[in-house]
């Protein structure tokens, strides 16, 4: 990771009418991080990433990317980035390499870029046996590997992956996920949006958090998670209406207490420790699990409301 | 290239990109995806040549000779038959410009993933169009060829007859495509069918503008098809003049008009 600067917002705003989808963020993201937007539906997470990506303009505030301004040179800032949408958008009509040689062309590559890149992207995608197959057919994941790679055609500095694994099985991630690793580790800056919490620890140097248009936390994950939560996480579950009359006594033992409808979350240094006192006290959960604090955590601190819904 | 301030903030916010050549990806794209899809270049050449020879030779045997505009007596087959391709390239590019360019705008959306790269709003505005004049070209050679074939093309101006239909194809697959940026639904384009029926017959494709009453004779001037029959008519039987650059110069208008207001509208349905 170097020093120099990227991504550099301030004061950022979109509106739509009269709606605010993004509230003044400022954000610095520097040469070869792996930088993440968490944050719940609608908390401005897309908006924000299509300013980046030089699709929407910018209503107020302050973006450079690469060091230029999206509203002077679009294109140029273009030509260097990778964008990976919230939705697919392959091209149908064409096959799997052809998706990758039309759009290598639109970046002005030679025939001949466009060829040589063709083959290792598709290796890099494991999609080299289905490149003459039509788009449409592909599962989900592999339709997802194919926009990754498409966006990957032109070489870019920077790589922007709006929600990169949503709807894909926990395998077809972990897939994912190690192509990103790789790519992070050739120097490619990468942009992510997600909703998961394990993908922004898994995959995230620092992020922060959205909601309603504007930023709540910044830092890297294990900082996030010493700063808004603690150590452990007792997840208690009880039989129907027990739940509200044992919350008094589980709050006085804790640092913090999170209800949630069907269960609660007892914030604590040590989980084990906790539930011997709860015993202790005659608290008999039907069920309860010791975790370690997670990003979830501290979206739930933070706002009152679980990431996914 | 960035444009002038003047033309308000969304053109400051997002340039076109520099130069007019990345229309071409666009047109290569088009190329690819059209591969697997050929055959439906046959019914677009189908269509005019059953006209032909329904209308023109069947229909022709009863009626005997026609006096053109321009004054000449000819077969009623010699007649119809630049009107024909006048329309067939009308028809080609508004199906174009109108079903395909809908169908990829909001339902495929692939100028979204265009718009991601250098490519820009007036990119795909002149990619798009310039297709359809593509294809609109294979037609009217292709129709061209049967009507010399039929002995219908009576004037070494016929060679002119081609870019004749490729201009005719540009202002309205243009302004077609302007239209497509405003639909809704597919209902919508029932209105596109109701504007081009009456076009198709009445243009002076069927009969002379003379055989029109006075009044009837200003609206039928004023139909861009009717420009377009004109001049295919005059290049085909030969009855060229000054006078014809008038048609040129409403169908070119047209086109730019359409080309410029699509690269707004996709710009502005498509960069919020
Ligand atoms: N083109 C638009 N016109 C009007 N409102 C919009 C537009 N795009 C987004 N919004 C609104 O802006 C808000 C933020 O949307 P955005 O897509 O940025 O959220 P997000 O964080 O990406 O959410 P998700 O996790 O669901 O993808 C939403 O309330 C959305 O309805
Ligand atoms: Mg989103």
């Amino acid at each position: 990771m170097t020093d120099e600067v990227l991504l550099e917002a301030r004061g950022l705003t979109k509106s739509f009418g009269e709606f605010v989808a993004v509230d003044g963020i400022d954000v610095l993201v520097r040469r070869g991080e792996a930088f993440g937007f968490l944050g719940p539906n609608g908390a401005g997470k897309s908006s924000t990433m299509r300013m980046v990506g030089c699709v929407s303009p910018v209503t107020g505030g302050r973006l450079r990317i690469l060091g230029l301004d999206p509203a002077v040179d679009g294109a140029a800032i273009r030509a260097r980035l990778g964008v990976c949408p919230q939705q697919d958008m392959l091209d149908e009509d064409l096959s799997v390499e052809e998706n990758l040689w039309v759009y290598g062309r639109f970046f002005g590559l030679s025939r001949r870029e466009v060829r040589a890149r063709t083959d290792e992207l598709l290796e890099f995608a494991q999609l080299t046996d289905r490149r003459h197959d039509r788009v449409e057919p592909l599962s989900g994941g592999m339709k997802r590997r194919l926009t990754i790679a498409r966006a990957l055609v032109n070489n870019p500095e920077v790589l922007l992956l709006d929600e990169p694994t949503t709807g894909l099985d926990p395998q077809a991630r972990h897939v994912l996920w190690d192509r990103l690793y790789r790519l992070k580790r050739e120097g490619v800056t990468l942009i992510i949006t997600t909703h998961y919490m394990d993908e922004a620890e898994q995959l995230c140097d620092r992020l922060v958090v959205m909601d309603h248009g504007r930023i709540v936390a910044e830092g890297s994950p294990r900082e996030l998670i010493e700063a808004y939560s603690t150590r452990e996480v007792v997840e208690l579950r009880f039989e129907d209406e027990q739940q509200e009359r044992h919350l008094g006594s589980v709050e006085a033992l804790a640092e913090r207490v999170e209800a949630l409808p069907d269960r609660l979350l007892v914030y604590t240094a040590d989980g084990d420790d906790t539930l011997a006192a709860l015993h202790g006290r005659g608290v008999r959960p039907l069920s309860a699990l010791v975790r370690r604090s997670t990003l979830e955590d501290v979206f739930l601190h933070l706002t009152g409301r679980s990431l996914v819904d | 290239m960035t444009a002038p301030a003047s033309h308000g903030t969304r053109w400051r916010a997002v340039p076109f990109p520099p130069g007019l050549g990345m229309a071409r990806f666009v047109l290569a794209r088009n190329a690819a995806a059209f591969r697997r899809s050929w055959v439906l270049l046959l019914s677009g050449f189908v269509e005019p040549v059953f006209y032909l020879f329904s209308l023109g030779v069947g229909l022709g045997a009863l009626i005997g000779g026609v006096r053109t505009d321009g004054g000449a007596l000819v077969s009623y087959a010699a007649f119809v038959a630049p009107a024909l391709l006048a329309a067939s390239a009308m028809n080609g590019a508004i199906f174009d410009a109108t079903f395909n360019v809908f169908f990829k705008l909001k339902y495929q959306r692939l100028y979204d993933a265009m718009l991601a790269t250098p490519v820009g709003p007036r990119d795909i505005a002149v990619g798009e169009i310039a297709w359809s004049l593509v294809r609109g070209g294979l037609y009217s050679a292709m129709f061209l060829l049967v009507a010399l074939v039929a002995g219908l093309v009576r004037s070494w101006w016929a060679l002119l007859a081609v870019p004749a239909a490729l201009l005719v194809g540009l202002a309205f697959g243009a302004v077609a495509m302007f239209t497509t940026t405003f639909m809704r639904s597919w209902q919508d384009f029932d209105y596109v069918t109701l504007a081009i029926q009456p076009m198709f017959l009445f243009s002076a494709t069927f009969f002379p503008l003379s055989t029109y009453p006075e009044a009837l004779q200003w609206v039928v001037r004023a139909t861009p098809l009717y420009h377009g029959v004109v001049l295919e008519r005059a290049l085909l039987l030969g009855e060229v003049g000054w006078g014809l650059l008038w048609h040129v110069g409403y169908l070119l208008v047209l086109g730019v008009v359409g080309v410029v207001g699509t690269s707004r509208r996709i710009a502005t349905l498509l960069l919020t």
